[in-house]
């Protein structure tokens, strides 16, 4: 895309029927890291990359808790992005409010994207010359009578149901896993399906490795409130300790953020590497748990100890892209 | 009563005829009794089932209290549209609390908030008689007290509602300070063990049970420690 003389503002069109601002408005989205969203029947788990500005600072967030059947990741403008979620979060409300039951999916989906054309959200940034679109890319995961959801929310106000997606930086790679991976997703289990989150993440990043403080995961189901991994939370899933760590999840309480240890198992199973025995401190089903992770930090190429399963195969090859 | 048809009431005038008046009321009372006693360490809450209108029961298995989290409840007594109301209110805005603050709202939080809620519709009120407890930042047992308008002061023990003039005396003398001249000065005791604190206020159901008419069926009590909230239920006779 090259500067051109129709792109100055989101009420001109070009001759080809473009608007360039919208599409510029997307570009943004692909300079956030990358996030993915993946389901299987009972389940839907989200996973981002964060950045952060500098060493000395924090990891931005990127997953946000909307509702407890609901969350969102973002990738882009992160102020925008929480704009968005704060509405989300009202909306949920409300909803509960007059309706006792949780917000569905699609119509939240809808109305966000809405709020670009009609006064509500985002279509309304590409429809209005004293307004500009939002700069930011959602992916909202979540799980309503219909059963688990993933939906891609874009800048232009457009949305689209997925079965699994990746936004960001470098999420071609990711796509690509995904692409060659989410016929077994279906029927995968809670952690089978969390490793290939880490998976697909895995493959958008260029050098450096997944470890418990540069990613969050989020998963939501049918017993499932939206909980949010970071940190120790995610540490079993890294380390591979997982088949049965999905008993974590039985354990958390509705929006509970669980910190390193957590997250680290998972991201170690997806290295191949030795688990990050600093930061295993969640009580874990201890036995099997220290067992899982010894056989995934002896086995090379074999990053799953326990529940194999579908999928397994591609676990080798994001490693090599 | 709050019925849809517009009553006739007898308003006597100045010549001595009776008027006829229509007057409908938004307001209908449904009954039951709150109770909170605070402890060292402990919180017990306690609340009637029963709700009423006029002399009929509506239901014998209602609950008056509103579970925040595990360190907060409000329990109300009076109208219980009002009630469920206000407690929706509350809720939402603890959800809203969690998003913004990270964590949740603490008791002596909640009960600036329930106050605020109440005040803001001073001249419309719910007509509820809340009391809202649990175990404040220290870990100690809190009880806040309130009227229909949101004045509330934080006290040791606590009770509301049909049954309010029949317990509170009890608990005015199992609990209260001997003396307001006794130094240095305490408005009530230092705490009772939990259990005799469960059966001074199941005590003190049983008994207003007896003379009150909306208060009856079963009581819902709720422990409040740092181990989290244990319930207990105490039947009462249904007459």
């Amino acid at each position: 895309m090259f500067r051109n003389q129709y792109d100055t503002d989101v009420t001109t069109w070009s001759p080809q029927g473009r608007i360039f601002q919208i599409e510029y408005a997307m570009e943004a989205v692909k300079q956030g890291s990358a996030a993915v969203g993946l389901k299987s029947k009972e389940y839907a788990v989200l996973a981002t990359l964060k950045r952060a500005p500098s060493e000395l600072s924090s990891y931005q967030r990127k997953v946000f808790k909307i509702d407890d059947h609901m969350g969102i990741a973002i990738s882009g403008l992160t102020a925008d992005g929480r704009i968005l979620c704060r509405y989300m979060r009202n909306e949920c409300l409300n909803h509960r409010y007059v309706y006792d039951s949780a917000m569905p999916l699609g119509r939240m989906v809808r109305q966000v994207a809405d709020k670009a054309q009609v006064a509500d959200k985002a279509q309304v940034g590409t429809q209005r010359s004293w307004k500009r679109p939002y700069g930011v890319g959602l992916i909202v995961a979540g799980y309503d009578e219909a059963g688990p959801h993933v939906f891609y929310n874009c800048p232009s106000g457009n949305y689209y149901d997925y079965k699994a997606f990746a936004m960001g930086a470098r999420s071609q790679a990711a796509k690509t896993y995904l692409e060659r991976q989410f016929e077994s997703f279906g029927g995968a289990s809670l952690d089978e399906l969390v490793k290939h989150a880490l998976h697909a993440l895995q493959a958008s990043l260029q050098d450096g490795e997944l470890t418990d403080k540069n990613c969050s995961v989020a998963v939501v189901g049918k017993d499932t409130t939206f909980t949010l991994l970071e940190d120790e939370a995610l540490a079993p899933y890294i380390t591979g300790a997982l088949a049965s760590a999905c008993y974590c999840f039985c354990r958390l309480f509705a929006g509970a953020l669980l910190e390193d240890e957590a997250l680290a198992p998972y991201i170690t199973a997806v290295k191949e590497e030795e688990p990050e025995a600093a930061g295993m401190e969640a009580e874990q089903p201890a036995a099997e748990a220290e067992g899982g992770a010894a056989a995934a930090a002896g086995g090379e190429g074999e990053q799953q100890g326990g529940g194999g399963g579908g999928g397994d195969e591609g676990g080798a090859a994001p490693m090599q892209e | 009563m709050a019925s849809a048809l517009p009553m006739r009431a007898q308003v006597p005038s100045v010549g001595g005829e009776h008027r006829q008046h229509a007057s409908w009321s938004p307001y209908d009372d449904n009954g039951g009794t709150v109770v909170a006693v605070a402890g060292d360490d402990y919180c017990v809450v306690a609340a009637s089932t029963r709700m009423s209108t006029g002399y009929s029961i509506l239901t014998r298995d209602k609950t008056k209290i509103l579970r925040l989290n595990p360190k907060c409840v409000v329990a109300s007594a009076g109208m219980q549209a009002d009630m469920e109301t206000l407690h929706k209110m509350l809720h939402m805005r603890h959800v809203t609390y969690q998003f913004n603050h990270r964590k949740p709202m603490s008791c002596p939080a909640t009960a600036q908030l329930l106050s605020n809620t109440l005040y803001y519709k001073r001249f419309f009120p719910y007509y509820t008689f809340n009391l809202c407890a649990g175990l404040d930042e220290e870990g100690k047992g809190a009880v806040y007290t309130y009227d229909a308008i949101g004045s509330y002061e934080r006290v040791g023990y606590g009770c509301q509602g049909s049954g309010k003039e029949l317990i509170q005396p009890v608990l005015d003398n199992q609990l209260k300070a001997a003396s307001p001249l006794v130094l240095p000065q305490q408005q009530w005791l230092s705490s009772l063990p939990l259990e005799q604190a469960v059966d001074l206020v199941k005590g003190a159901f049983v008994s207003a049970g007896e003379r009150d008419i909306y208060t009856g069926d079963d009581v819902e009590i709720l422990i409040i420690t740092k181990e989290g909230v244990r319930t207990d239920r105490l039947e009462l006779k249904r007459d």
